[in-house]
């Protein structure tokens, strides 16, 4: 390792290897990540990776308000697909309750989550472009991820922290013109997409970088605890959408995107082919959705309308209660999982019967990615770091709680 | 008296004029509103000049009046005299180059008469060449101007060890790596010119590419020369460090690179050293490929072609129509060279550093070396 | 869904396991924690149970229960598609657990993160340090007796580092302002 080039002062050549910290302000390292590095000229030898400057106290702030109190943190969780972040606590509480959420719920679900999850990849295709020097893959990257922002803010009211999920359903049900923005968005969209192809997919400067380096083996990414695009990326077929379908996932047809060699370029060819499917499955979802209730209707559960909340003095009673004392779950514990822009997002969540949870637990997945991360740097170029830690796509609002 | 007073307006008109206002004309121009276009949005449109916004070029004088003002900020334990001094010692070599760079033929104070019997040389009857478009008559300018390239290397390494930060001195180790391989790719390349044109003199190999094969093909040095065009013009690109080899500079691994402790005029200068190394690159190839201010067919006493001959507005207006048709020619293949760099800037990733050297050392090295093989067994043949 | 493994667990190691049950789709054992080691290495290299990925590690604070906390893994197989959690079971004066990290690469974070949270130590875990708050942190924040709002001593600054706040605070606590908390 280190020592091994360190030789002593009466050789001929003084070497030693240098230690450079690229630490938390760094611009390549988006989300606050500090790589400590022991480099041999351009080599890295050692690679010590320290997280935790984004940490905010998610569970222990979640175990101080009631269920739906904790929507806004989650929301902040992977704050480039808020939606999916909803939608995969509400599913675990909703496991708790054992309650169903009528059809179009589910519906909406997967169209908003699919949506988010557009979001998360062209953040991280773009990133991935401009890290290594094209911005104008980055430019146009960030162009279809303003497209579906304004589609974000037009159904829930907010760009990016949404609170978008509710325990039962969620907050609203989709704009009267959603399946005519839908349309525009796609079509630009796939214009992005495939100007985004030719700049990038088949460059061979780009190729150059990508291809080959942070390989991923298999069985190191089973054992190291990857999912996700990461995990297909390196040939193992495992998403949580085809393998434990969740809201309407089961009903639509979509393609799995699985790679070969687990390089940073079939990472970056997974995401871009996710994509398309995603775009896919909205355009079946918005065909087949049938016009419904969007909220469960348990009381319990659900707020009542407006109009017996303040007309009636039960719809009052029954709001104030929700608020004040919050959703009353049954004791139990429960570990529900969802498949998130980056891998698998898991919520493993205790109740004691109370309004409040007694324990959330996140696991997220660039938190396991980040444990093994050091693998995949050592012994390759300082260069190679950065479209590894790319393609990688660590959000430190979920890797940090 | 009269020499020293011509030499400083020339300086003047073009180091000033024509150097600095296309720097930083590109700066704004082809650097940020032409990466606008490109990237579906406008780039800067607020600077007004005295009301008018003229498409946005005042933002140059709004971003040099910026940096002036900023703080100068020098790192506490480093060596200041070294880093105060380094962006003089990037900025001169990018200045002093123009020296034998011509933009127009000497002027000739009697009549020029074009012989095509003799590869078309032009002869200046009954009356002497004055030299007035280009600063120096040097009769080893391409050497001159090559060296003086070199010379650029230092700056960038004091600014990098100079800057006691390890992000810097890694950007100034690899600049300094780069430079030097890619200087060998570009020696050899001129090497081959050389041998076809026989001079170093960049105004008599400016002339001697207005000779033509067969009376209708301008021998330029792209014609004669093409692969030695295509080195030349990718080792420049490294030599100036612009993308896509901009990796001392730009990388997200190493932050700035050697900038990175550079702050106010002296980032100013560094990054204005860096175009205008550009525009000097640009005009290096311009003269030595792509003809310099020749425009085809177009002489001192009129237009020829095959064996034609047209003198349209008579001999002594054609004179000085010629002239402006020159130095426009000139001044348009630098804009246009410039113009080209900047667009792949934009559009390609850079490379890792031991793909630079393997593309340095590997590849372009064997090429010129072939290429001047080649070169020499025609020139023997025929 | 099926008890397929909870009844593995019960006849490979009936003495650890004290409590198992399917409430919500989700198997569930509770075991003692000195053999935990072999049992995961044991559902790990098993053909019929293939448990491959290590879903997760984390603690749960019973805070008026004896014994107080219990560390929960969870295991996956990715080719059988089935999911096991595992509840052991840790008393608050030995709060100690054995370490899976030779098992599954991904535990050394997740262990670490169950050190940094409630202080439950792994043995024979190689570099047992807080992964997610920074090294001179006290206490460990997820335990229930742990306060939200309690605060962190400062840390002392050298001199050169101390920052603009810091000044204004020095030398204006020389000179509070009227009806200020410090005057």
């Amino acid at each position: 390792m280190a020592e091994d080039i360190y030789q002593p002062l009466d050789q001929d050549i003084h070497t030693e290897p240098m230690i450079l910290q690229m630490g938390p302000s760094h611009p390549a390292t988006h989300g606050t990540v500090r790589f400590t590095l022991t480099l041999d000229g351009e080599k890295v030898i050692k690679c010590d990776t320290e997280v935790g400057y984004l940490h905010r106290g998610f569970e222990k702030e979640c175990e101080n308000s009631t269920w739906t109190q904790v929507f806004p943190y989650t929301d902040r969780l992977n704050y480039v697909s808020p939606l999916l972040n909803n939608f995969g606590y509400a599913l675990a509480v909703e496991r708790l309750l054992e309650i169903e959420v009528p059809e179009r719920c589910n519906w909406i679900r997967t169209i908003m989550g699919e949506i988010s999850r557009l979001s998360d990849h062209l953040t991280c295709v773009g990133a991935g472009g401009l890290e290594l020097g094209a911005m104008t893959a980055f430019l146009y990257a960030l162009e279809g991820r303003e497209l579906v922002w304004d589609l974000i803010e037009e159904v829930t009211g907010a760009r990016l922290t949404v609170s978008y999920g509710r325990i039962g359903g969620v907050k609203d049900d989709l704009t009267e013109d959603f399946a005519d923005r839908w349309a525009y968005t796609r079509g630009r969209l796939q214009e992005i997409h495939a100007n985004t192809h030719k700049l990038l997919t088949r460059n061979r400067i780009f190729l150059d970088r990508m291809q080959g380096t942070g390989v991923l083996t298999p069985e190191m990414g089973i054992s190291y605890g990857y999912t996700g695009p990461v995990l297909r990326s390196t040939g193992v077929d495992y998403d949580v959408r085809k393998d434990h379908p969740y809201f309407m996932y089961g009903e639509v047809d979509f393609d799995v995107p699985v790679g070969d060699t687990g390089d940073n370029y079939d990472r970056y060819l997974v995401r871009m082919e996710e994509i398309t499917q995603s775009i896919r499955i909205i355009d079946q979802c918005l065909e087949r959705m049938e016009p419904g209730p969007v909220n469960s209707d348990d009381p319990r559960v659900v707020l009542p309308e407006k109009e017996k909340v303040y007309n009636s003095i039960e719809g009052m009673i029954n709001h104030f209660k929700i608020i004040f004392e919050g959703i009353q779950v049954p004791p139990g514990e429960v570990y529900s999982y969802t498949e998130a822009g980056n891998g698998e997002l898991g919520f493993y969540i205790v109740s004691n019967g109370t309004g409040k949870p007694w324990k959330i637990h996140v696991r997220s997945p660039s938190l396991i990615m980040m444990g093994g991360l050091h693998h995949l740097i050592e012994g390759g170029l300082l260069a190679d770091i950065i479209p590894t830690f790319d393609t990688i796509n660590m959000i430190g609002g979920e890797c940090d709680k | 008296m009269a020499e020293i007073l011509l030499s400083v307006v020339k300086i003047a008109v073009i180091v000033f004029g024509f150097v600095m206002l296309v720097a930083s004309l590109m700066t704004l121009l082809g650097d940020r509103k032409q990466s606008a276009k490109i990237q579906n949005r406008i780039g800067p449109n607020q600077a007004r000049f005295f009301g008018f916004s003229l498409a946005g070029i005042p933002h140059f004088l709004a971003d040099g009046i910026k940096m002036i003002l900023k703080e100068n900020v020098t790192p506490a334990q480093s060596n200041k005299f070294l880093h105060t001094i380094a962006p003089g010692l990037v900025f001169v070599p990018a200045l002093v180059g123009w020296a034998v760079v011509p933009f127009m033929d000497h002027y000739c104070t009697g009549t020029v008469q074009t012989l095509p019997q003799m590869n078309y040389t032009e002869v200046c009857v009954g009356g002497e060449w004055k030299n007035y478009f280009s600063i120096m008559h040097f009769n080893s300018g391409l050497l001159f101007a090559f060296a003086i390239a070199a010379v650029s290397v230092y700056g960038a390494a004091i600014a990098g060890w100079a800057s006691n930060s390890k992000f810097s001195l890694l950007g100034g180790l690899r600049s300094s790596a780069q430079m030097i391989s890619y200087e060998v790719s570009m020696g050899l390349s001129l090497a081959g010119v050389l041998m076809i044109y026989g001079t170093l003199n960049l105004n008599e190999m400016v002339r001697m590419q207005g000779n033509m094969f067969g009376d209708w093909l301008p021998m330029w040095g792209v014609v004669v020369q093409p692969l030695a065009f295509f080195l030349f013009f990718l080792a420049g690109l490294a030599e100036t460090k612009r993308a896509p080899f901009d990796l001392p500079e730009d990388e997200s691994v190493i932050v700035a690179g050697y900038i990175t402790e550079y702050s106010s005029m002296k980032f100013a200068m560094m990054q204005l050293s860096e175009y205008a190394a550009t525009v000097f690159i640009a005009a290096l190839i311009a003269v030595i490929f792509l003809g310099g201010w020749q425009v085809p067919y177009v002489y001192a006493d009129g237009i020829r072609f095959l064996d034609n001959h047209w003198v349209p507005f008579g001999e002594d207006a054609w004179y000085w129509i010629s002239i402006f048709l020159r130095i426009g020619a000139m001044v348009f293949k630098i804009l246009f060279l410039v113009w080209l760099q900047f667009m792949m800037r934009w559009t390609l990733p850079r490379f890792r550093y031991d793909q630079v050297m393997t593309l340095g050392w590997k590849i372009l090295l064997p090429l010129s070396i072939a290429n001047l093989f080649v070169t020499a067994l025609v020139l023997a043949i025929l | 869904m099926s008890k397929k493994l909870i009844d593995f667990v019960a006849k490979h190691f009936a003495d650890e396991v004290l409590d198992s049950h399917s409430r919500l789709g989700n198997d569930t054992v509770v075991l003692k924690r000195d053999r935990l080691p072999e049992i995961v290495e044991r559902l790990r290299d098993d053909e019929s149970t293939a448990m491959n990925m290590l879903r997760a590690i984390t603690s749960v604070d019973y805070l008026n229960r004896i014994p107080r906390f219990e560390v929960v893994y969870v295991l996956y197989s990715i080719s059988k598609k089935h999911m096991l959690t595992l509840r052991v079971v840790v008393e608050e004066e030995d709060c100690t657990a054995p370490s899976i990290h030779h098992l599954y690469g991904a535990a050394g974070w997740m262990e670490r993160e169950v050190w940094d949270m409630y202080g439950v130590e792994f043995d024979g875990h190689p570099d047992l340090r807080r992964v997610l708050l920074y090294e001179e942190f006290e206490g460990h924040p997820l335990r229930k007796d742990y306060a939200k709002q309690a605060s962190q001593p400062r840390l002392d600054l050298l001199v050169r580092e101390r920052d603009s706040v810091e000044e204004f605070n020095v030398f204006y606590k020389s000179k509070p302002s009227e009806g200020s908390r410090d005057s």
